[in-house]
């Protein structure tokens, strides 16, 4: 498999993420893509495509929810396309994007990802009631921490993982959003903290979820030749891979993620990496739930299986540590507006090789993955990211 | 552009299909197509991307359903919530980019599950300025069409002999769900939706699935003895603001023929085009496609249609399946059975209908009320 061609990342833009913003979908896909143009020293007028990431219309209540975006996002008069895979759609966005660019049809693409949960009432679970398959699933009145809680338990269950352990994350993430500008639920709790903290669906309890949120964010991509001209520093994206598996969640083994297995291969390989957990500085997998960063942590092969939530008790995950794991500080910290999320984490990659993480920084970053996922525990999107 | 389709599956349109559920119509559309191309899902074909839409499949998160019955579990999937147009040119893009030889892409329309198509249709109107007016989502076609005939001095009876032609070439398409021969009165004096829009005008719904698989230069020419090759394509988004836009011209078609004609190398597309498939969800959308995209100057179609121009056997003819209005209306669909119609053309496999020595071909999207979105895609036999 040869690339046609090299696509680098040229400006990065975020909006705070919080509970409620009184921002439509279009401002804040405005203010996230406006910082981002900043950022490369662009005008809108030098984007040739956009691509917008943003999860269910359900969420707004509007259908075909990209068409009423498009204008905010900077689509107006030029190619616009709406990838979707769910909570997966964070870190796809880019991958499409970076398809527009490597394939030589676009010398640039704005890409933005928007996630406006608020609107729904009275919460934002409310719209993942039509997620299920409609026969066999929608009847039980399932929601997403039940089914959720259903793979912590496997896991936990799996490799004898004590509940303490994976508690950490909350308690590194968290800690890690406190030097987040943007960050939503920043904060130093302790292990007991989580473990006393009330319980949802028996394991997971109030501080193993990631908050819903309002956001967005945005990446300006540009081609190798073009991006020389904008920037000395620009960030690759050397490997991208997605997967899906099959709909029928009930019929596999819940204790590993397989398909982002499979993403993380298929990106892993393009970017040349056999080594991972010694070939990568940082990652960003995706953490709505505390377990799910160790499960996608292994899913990554960063970890062997069930040994995650081992390097987290040991610190290797810490900022500081041999490989820090969400120095952003993560869905739990940041915030969770879905795509927007994922997008958070290739923005902070970014931000991370650049040098310009500040407090956040992880020392000799030279190579960056994000992960994001969704579905029904069904869908892995991964991208490699290297100065 | 060095891609080609190698493949073409599909079912039948019909106006319901209670026998079957969308799953099953994804899953025989697939079949055929991988047949066709003699590929499998699980060797050959390096991703998978549907065109589908959360509020028309009833679902939150739609792409979660769509793996299976496209033999394409733990691979590289994923959704376009826009036309197939959009999907097809995404799998384009992803075989430019040297990732994958083989991709396939579907797009179906399972219209008689809905409750309220208007409903829906609606809900994509802008919350705050639009939609709190609570008419029908209609009206915006009635304001357009209005428009478009005044500005143009096209006729109601222009309109509706587009309804009569399209129909009546569906008589020849098998898959087609809305053949008929209906007379210009009829059309004219069915039930006023949105004045000057009436009942005929509209497409009627239709369910059924698409598949294509489009391949590499190199795989094509060991693939297919007859590969249709992909010579240009663009997608377009103007203004969403129903406030802000040209009412009377499809400024979106305008711009997405004219990229898709410059990758292509066509300077005269009334000459260079053998036939071309344009979006009929409303019956004066023909017409206003039809100028937008340079087939005849504005305020010309309808005159030329009368004439006959747009015949089967005219000098162009448009809308030789039958189009929205008569094979019927696939939602994201339908972007795909333009494309068909024209591989199909192009291969010489269009039966009664079959347009003598087609060369190129060109299929026109929209994506519907109440956007302004569209896409465009020229299509040759010849490399």
């Amino acid at each position: 498999m040869t690339i046609k061609r090299r696509v680098a990342v040229i400006g990065a833009g975020i909006t705070l993420f919080r509970r409620r913003l009184k921002e439509t979908g279009k401002e804040l896909s405005y203010h996230a893509s406006k910082m981002a143009l900043d950022s490369a020293e662009m005008n809108l007028s030098e984007i040739e495509s956009v691509v917008m990431g943003t999860a269910p219309d359900a969420f707004d209540g509007i259908h075909m929810k990209s068409e009423n975006l498009l204008d905010g996002a900077g689509g107006t008069g030029r190619p616009y396309m709406r990838p979707f895979v769910g909570g997966g759609t964070g870190v796809f966005a880019p991958i499409a994007g970076w398809w527009h660019v490597a394939s030589g049809l676009y010398d640039t693409c704005l890409v933005v990802a928007e996630e406006k949960m608020s609107p729904v009432q009275p919460h934002p679970q409310t719209a993942f009631r039509t997620i299920w398959d409609p026969i066999i699933t929608r009847p039980l009145q399932p929601n997403l921490v039940w089914i959720f809680a259903l793979e912590m338990n496997r896991y936990m269950t799996k490799h004898n993982i004590p509940k303490e352990h994976i508690a950490e994350v909350a308690v590194k993430n968290k800690s890690n959003a406190l030097d987040h500008p943007s960050a939503q639920l920043a904060a130093k709790i302790t292990v007991e903290d989580v473990m006393n903290s009330e319980t949802m669906v028996w394991p997971v309890q109030r501080l193993d979820i990631s908050p819903p949120s309002d956001g967005a964010a945005a990446l300006v991509l540009a081609s190798e030749e073009v991006a020389k001209k904008y920037t000395d520093s620009p960030v690759w994206i050397d490997g991208v891979g997605w997967s899906l598996d099959s709909s029928y969640w009930t019929n596999r083994d819940l204790y590993y993620p397989q398909y982002v297995e499979e993403a993380a291969k298929m990106a892993y390989k393009m970017a040349k990496i056999d080594d991972p957990p010694n070939q990568v500085s940082f990652a960003e997998p995706y953490d709505p739930f505390t377990y799910k960063e160790l499960h996608h942590m292994e899913g990554l092969l960063l970890a062997k299986k069930g040994e995650a939530p081992k390097l987290t008790h040991e610190g290797v995950t810490q900022r500081d540590g041999k490989l820090p794991i969400c120095p952003s500080g993560g869905l739990l910290g940041v915030g969770n507006p879905i795509a927007a999320a994922g997008l958070m984490k290739c923005c902070e990659a970014f931000w991370q090789l650049r040098n310009e993480a500040g407090k956040r920084q992880v020392d000799g970053a030279e190579t960056g993955v994000c992960q994001a996922w969704g579905d029904l525990m069904q869908v892995g999107t991964v991208t490699v990211f290297r100065r | 552009m060095t891609v080609a389709v190698v493949g073409v599956g599909y079912t039948d349109f019909r106006s319901a299909t209670p026998d079957v559920t969308f799953k099953e119509q994804m899953f025989e559309a697939a079949v055929k197509a991988y047949t066709d191309a003699g590929v499998s899902p699980r060797k050959d074909i390096g991703s998978f991307i549907t065109g589908a839409e959360d509020y028309w499949e009833g679902y939150s998160i739609f792409d979660e359903f769509v793996p299976d019955q496209l033999g394409a579990t733990l691979r590289p999937v994923c959704t376009i919530s826009g036309d197939g147009l959009q999907a097809l040119m995404t799998g384009v893009m992803q075989v430019e980019t040297g990732m994958f030889d083989i991709v396939a892409i579907e797009a179906h329309s399972k219209a008689s599950d809905m409750l309220s198509f208007t409903g829906i249709v609606s809900h994509g109107l802008d919350p705050v300025y639009n939609r709190s007016m609570n008419v029908s989502p209609f009206f915006v076609a009635g304001l357009e069409m209005r428009k478009y005939l005044s500005e143009t001095k096209t006729t109601r009876e222009q309109c509706a002999r587009v309804v009569v032609k399209n129909k009546k070439n569906a008589l020849d398409n098998p898959l087609a769900a809305y053949p008929a021969s209906m007379s210009v009165d009829e059309v004219m004096n069915s039930e006023m939706v949105s004045d000057p829009l009436s009942r005929r005008d509209l497409s009627p719904l239709a369910d059924g699935a698409i598949v294509f698989v489009l391949a590499s230069e190199k795989r094509a020419k060991e693939l297919s003895d007859y590969p249709i090759w992909l010579k240009g394509l663009s997608w377009i988004s103007e203004t969403p603001w129903l406030e802000s836009r040209n009412w009377s011209e499809a400024t979106y078609a305008k711009l997405a023929s004219k990229k898709a004609y410059k990758m292509a190398g066509i300077i005269d597309p009334k000459k260079q085009l053998d036939l071309v498939e344009v979006d009929d969800w409303f019956s004066y959308k023909e017409l206003q496609h039809l100028e937008a995209i340079g087939i005849c100057e504005k305020g010309q179609a309808g005159k030329l249609l009368e004439q006959g121009k747009f015949d089967r056997n005219g000098e162009t003819p448009v809308n030789v399946s039958g189009g929205r209005l008569g094979a019927g209306n696939l939602l994201e669909a339908s972007s795909l059975q333009s494309v068909l119609e024209c591989v199909l053309q192009l291969r010489g496999h269009a039966g009664k209908r079959q347009i003598k020595n087609a060369r190129t071909a060109a299929a026109q999207s929209w994506r519907g009320i109440p956007t302004a979105t569209g896409s465009m895609l020229i299509l040759s036999n010849e490399k």
